[in-house]
């Protein structure tokens, strides 16, 4: 190594450290910037009758967004659970019997190529292979398309977790005489679990705000979700996208704005709120 | 272990919910649902239709519309997706033909032309067909232009720097407006056509509808087009056009009718028609019809339904889409629609 | 007996990826052989687009694209690693919050950014950043900059991407640094070295694939955002002329055109969706080929 005076190597960690705490001002003041022109914009509107009622279209009366909220859910909901099982398995397989194999680089490398592809792509071809074979858009559709969005960022998060857990644990298991399948979910996911947990609500928070993917499947409507398999569903960022970009009339755009800010708030409550259920 | 439980208990409820959801209208019965999609341009309108329609037959048939583009309405219309689309541009009547699609006028609006300079009030710039095309060409390019100065003898117009903004995405707006500068002005049609995305020689772009406005707003100097209703809800300034008798005239609810009034629908085979530079004396020039359209072999009931609705919305519905500045189709023309109803 | 039922379970279940990744693939393959059998291989390198005329060219929203996610990771890449760095080493009451407040960044849907683009950060940018940047440092002046700014383009495109993915690479990157062993750590420290010192020659080191790998995470999410972008970049298909100047992306031009597409023009946008997947291919292709290549000196073989 270079021989570097003691001066210039502590002004050297002086300078990075100030930058560092900088930068990291700068992101964390960036998101408290978008919250808050989320809050300015969209506080108005947000009423007990804006929270309960179904959405409606411009100039009726007691419009609100309880049914969009709820088809969001539902929609997320069911591509969590269509990608999850899949996607956690994978990321197993990658982690605990596919580190420097041949199909363990193949399927690494065909997850990162998938995290690539734009979710309106996803949407296109959920919409030709499941949409037009049906007939009919749904809520379902739309879970299909925001699952093959999770699938390959959850199989990833796995792989990575799971990796973090030291072979030590792995051996220790495997001395006790625990069959490798037992050792993996109970030993080694088990100690990877916050980390898995935290993975797995990044990707839902991620496709929750996907719309492109929703424009081609899902679609819209005002009406509650009904007929989740057959039925256009009701959902919050087609209805933000439509208020905001599709509606001249400014009640409609401050109604996109207080409805990303109750989204918002519910994406900040579910990732608080499971960070205290599942970590001690 | 127990938080694990409470987190997996809520996940069951919120499914159940889902579900629970199917089989309760599922016995409710026969409530029969009619998805449509298409121009995003009678969107508002047709959304506040399904709404008092669906309200009004107590949900026994529910009507929803989305805004996803004219071309995307079309083709799922005939990948037989949705049960009817809305299409700002008309089909040609081979291809109705060949697709077994029906289509007619449901409704008519107007794209006009916005713009920001001080001192110009709605409605007091007036621009003359070739002088509206050589502005978008790029060939005039002060705001006090002596050809812009001819036509407004009696305005101040300012020297500052006109800057062109379009509307980036493809859009059936765009298609009204370029259809117009190229029939009245041969310059246009030769550099650029007519399309719903053409390649606008200079400017800067614009997303959607909302972000022409809102750009035009902030450059002192812009100059696009839009829809009626955004230039009135954003309070943005329009043109005076000149229409095919050579007057000028500003767009209103009133112009637009004059526009739809004369048309001449005896010679419009599957209602095929472009009003843009219309005849007559009062019509503004760049008046557009939105269509919608079926399939021909759409299953009986669902098919009666679409027509309670239709039928309702050439009647009660009309009112409603004079609230929001549309054009509902004049009377001679709905019983010419009727006709075709099996 | 049952390991091997889980670990085929497993495998089957990985497998899925590479399967749906192919059936993507052909079908993009499929419904863009119109575009290709029109313009050929010159459709790679032509910058002309005139849908009237029925003439496109992948140039504009291809380097669209390499110039926004360029921008992204030139910025965020050692953004993310100083945030790692501080994180690393402060104490945990201060460092958790904080971290978990990084997470909660990555969680604002991609669409809020966008509007947060649109109405709060261009005019700002149109306003005041482009100018002083602009006139007062007179970049005016050097090649790639463009002449005057409206807010819009690719710079606050990339602005805006930055923020979007820099607490994936933070989060990345934190990870990497617990996982460098503690006591190569404070080996380190023990010889004198500053913190600094420790992140910069061994935790790199050691960690340098964790850290390709949050850097490959940010890569792929920039190439193919969409909504982020959309709002902001401007939205003009031409060969940009400058990093103030307003573009396109090729996820910008899919979602602009596609609703409204028909015939050749629809299978030009599939032919730029099939570009975006060779170019996230090729992005993977050039990590594999580095890490390859540096495995000796790495000292990892």
């Amino acid at each position: 190594m270079k021989r570097r005076s003691l001066f210039y190597r502590r002004m050297v960690e002086y300078v990075m450290r100030g930058i560092s705490l900088l930068v990291l001002g700068i992101s964390l003041g960036g998101m408290g910037w978008i919250l808050w022109t989320l809050v300015t914009h969209g506080i108005s509107v947000i009423s007990w009758t804006f929270l309960t009622q179904p959405s409606k279209p411009y100039g009726v009366e007691n419009a609100g967004i309880a049914n969009a909220l709820l088809g969001t859910l539902y929609i997320t909901t069911v591509a969590t659970l269509l990608a999850l099982p899949p996607a956690v398995a994978g990321g197993i397989y990658l982690a605990e019997f596919g580190k420097e194999t041949k199909w363990g680089n193949l399927i690494r490398f065909s997850a990162n190529v998938m995290m690539g592809i734009p979710s309106i792509v996803v949407g296109l071809f959920v919409y030709a292979i499941y949409v037009i074979p049906t007939g009919s858009f749904s809520g379902f559709a739309g879970s299909l398309a925001l699952g093959l969005i999770m699938f390959p960022v959850i199989l990833r998060t796995t792989e990575d977790m799971l990796l973090l857990v030291p072979d030590s644990q792995r051996e220790a298991a495997l001395a006790l005489g625990m069959t490798r399948c037992r050792a993996t979910l109970s030993i080694v996911c088990k100690s990877a679990r916050n980390g898995l947990i935290t993975g797995i609500l990044m990707a839902f928070a991620r496709v929750s705000g996907e719309t492109a993917p929703l424009l081609f499947t899902a679609l819209w409507s005002n009406s509650w979700c009904t007929h989740f398999f057959t039925s256009p569903t009701a959902n919050i960022p087609v209805l933000i996208t439509e208020y905001t970009t599709n509606s001249p009339y400014a009640a409609m755009h401050a109604a996109g704005w207080g409805a990303a800010l109750v989204m918002m708030a519910g994406i900040l409550v579910l990732n608080v709120g499971v960070r205290w259920l599942f970590q001690e | 272990m127990s938080r694990t439980g409470i987190g997996l208990v809520l996940g069951l409820v919120v499914l159940a919910g889902c579900f629970s959801n199917d089989w309760e209208v599922s016995e409710k019965g026969d409530a029969v649902v009619l998805n449509g999609a298409g121009a995003t341009f009678p969107s508002p309108v047709y959304s506040v239709w399904a709404f008092h329609f669906t309200e009004s037959t107590e949900r026994q048939v529910q009507v929803n519309y989305q805004g996803v583009g004219s071309g995307a309405g079309v083709n799922q219309l005939k990948e037989g997706t949705i049960d009817f689309a809305g299409s700002d541009s008309p089909l040609q009547a081979d291809e109705l033909e060949k697709d077994g699609l029906t289509q007619f006028p449901m409704l008519a609006g107007g794209v006009v032309v916005v713009l920001n300079v001080p001192g110009m009030t709605d409605g007091a710039c007036r621009l003359p067909a070739d002088v509206l095309a050589d502005i978008f060409l790029g060939k005039i390019t002060k705001w006090n232009d002596p050809r812009i100065v001819a036509a407004n003898p009696d305005g101040k117009l300012p020297d500052l720097d006109i800057t062109v903004v379009y509307r980036a995405d493809s859009s059936g707006t765009s298609f009204l407006f370029t259809h117009y500068l190229t029939q009245v002005s041969p310059p246009w049609a030769e550099k650029v056509g007519a399309g719903a995305a053409v390649r606008f020689p200079v400017g800067i772009g614009g997303q959607k509808n909302p972000g022409v406005c809102n750009n035009v707003a902030k450059i002192s100097g812009a100059i696009s087009y839009t829809e009626y209703s955004y230039a009135l809800e954003t309070g943005l300034a329009c043109a005076s056009l000149q229409n095919a008798a050579g007057k000028f005239v500003a767009p209103s609810v009133a112009s637009f009718t004059e526009a739809l009034k004369n048309a001449d629908w005896e010679k419009a085979p599957g209602f095929y028609m472009i009003l843009t530079n219309a005849a007559g004396e009062n019509s503004y020039p760049i008046t557009g019809i939105t269509y919608l359209l079926y399939r021909k072999n759409l299953d009986e009931t669902k098919k009666s339904a679409l027509w309670r609705y239709l039928d309702w919305c050439f009647t009660g519905g009309k009112f409603k889409a004079r609230e929001l500045h549309y054009v509902p189709i004049p009377e001679e023309v709905v019983e010419k629609i009727q006709e075709i109803h099996p | 007996m049952s390991d091997k039922l889980f670990q085929t379970f497993c495998w089957l279940c990985a497998l899925w990826i590479p399967a749906v990744l192919l059936v993507i693939l052909f079908r993009l393959v499929g419904s863009s052989a119109e575009a290709w059998n029109t313009f050929g291989w010159k459709f790679l390198i032509s910058c002309e687009w005139n849908p009237v005329e029925g003439k496109f060219g992948a140039i504009p929203a291809i380097l669209g694209t390499l110039l926004t996610t360029g921008m992204a990771i030139f910025l965020a890449v050692p953004l993310g690693f100083l945030t790692a760095f501080f994180l690393s080493d402060v104490p945990p009451w201060l460092g958790k919050p904080l971290s978990h407040a990084l997470d909660l960044l990555a969680a604002i849907p991609s669409v809020i950014y966008g509007m947060w683009g649109l109405f709060v950060l261009a005019p700002i940018m149109q306003k005041y950043v482009q100018p002083w940047m602009l006139d007062s440092l007179g970049l005016r002046y050097l090649p790639f900059v463009g002449k005057d700014g409206n807010g819009f383009g690719f710079f606050t495109a990339g602005v805006v991407l930055t923020l979007m993915i820099l607490p994936y690479i933070s989060a990345i990157m934190r990870d990497v640094f617990s996982m460098t062993p503690t006591l190569l750590r404070e080996a380190a420290f023990g010889i004198g070295c500053t913190r600094w010192e420790a992140a910069w020659d061994i935790t790199v080191r050691y960690g340098l694939r964790g850290l390709l790998g949050g850097i490959f995470i940010g890569l792929g999410r920039a190439l193919g955002e969409t909504m982020a972008v959309l709002f902001i970049i401007g939205n003009v298909i031409r060969v940009p002329s400058g990093i103030f100047d307003s573009g396109t992306t090729i996820a910008a031009t899919l979602a602009n055109h596609f609703a409204e597409a028909d015939g050749l023009m629809r299978s030009v946008l599939f032919a730029l969706g099939l570009i975006l997947l060779v170019l996230a291919f090729g992005v993977q292709v050039l990590a594999w080929y580095y890490l390859q290549a540096t495995k000796k000196q790495r000292g990892e073989a």
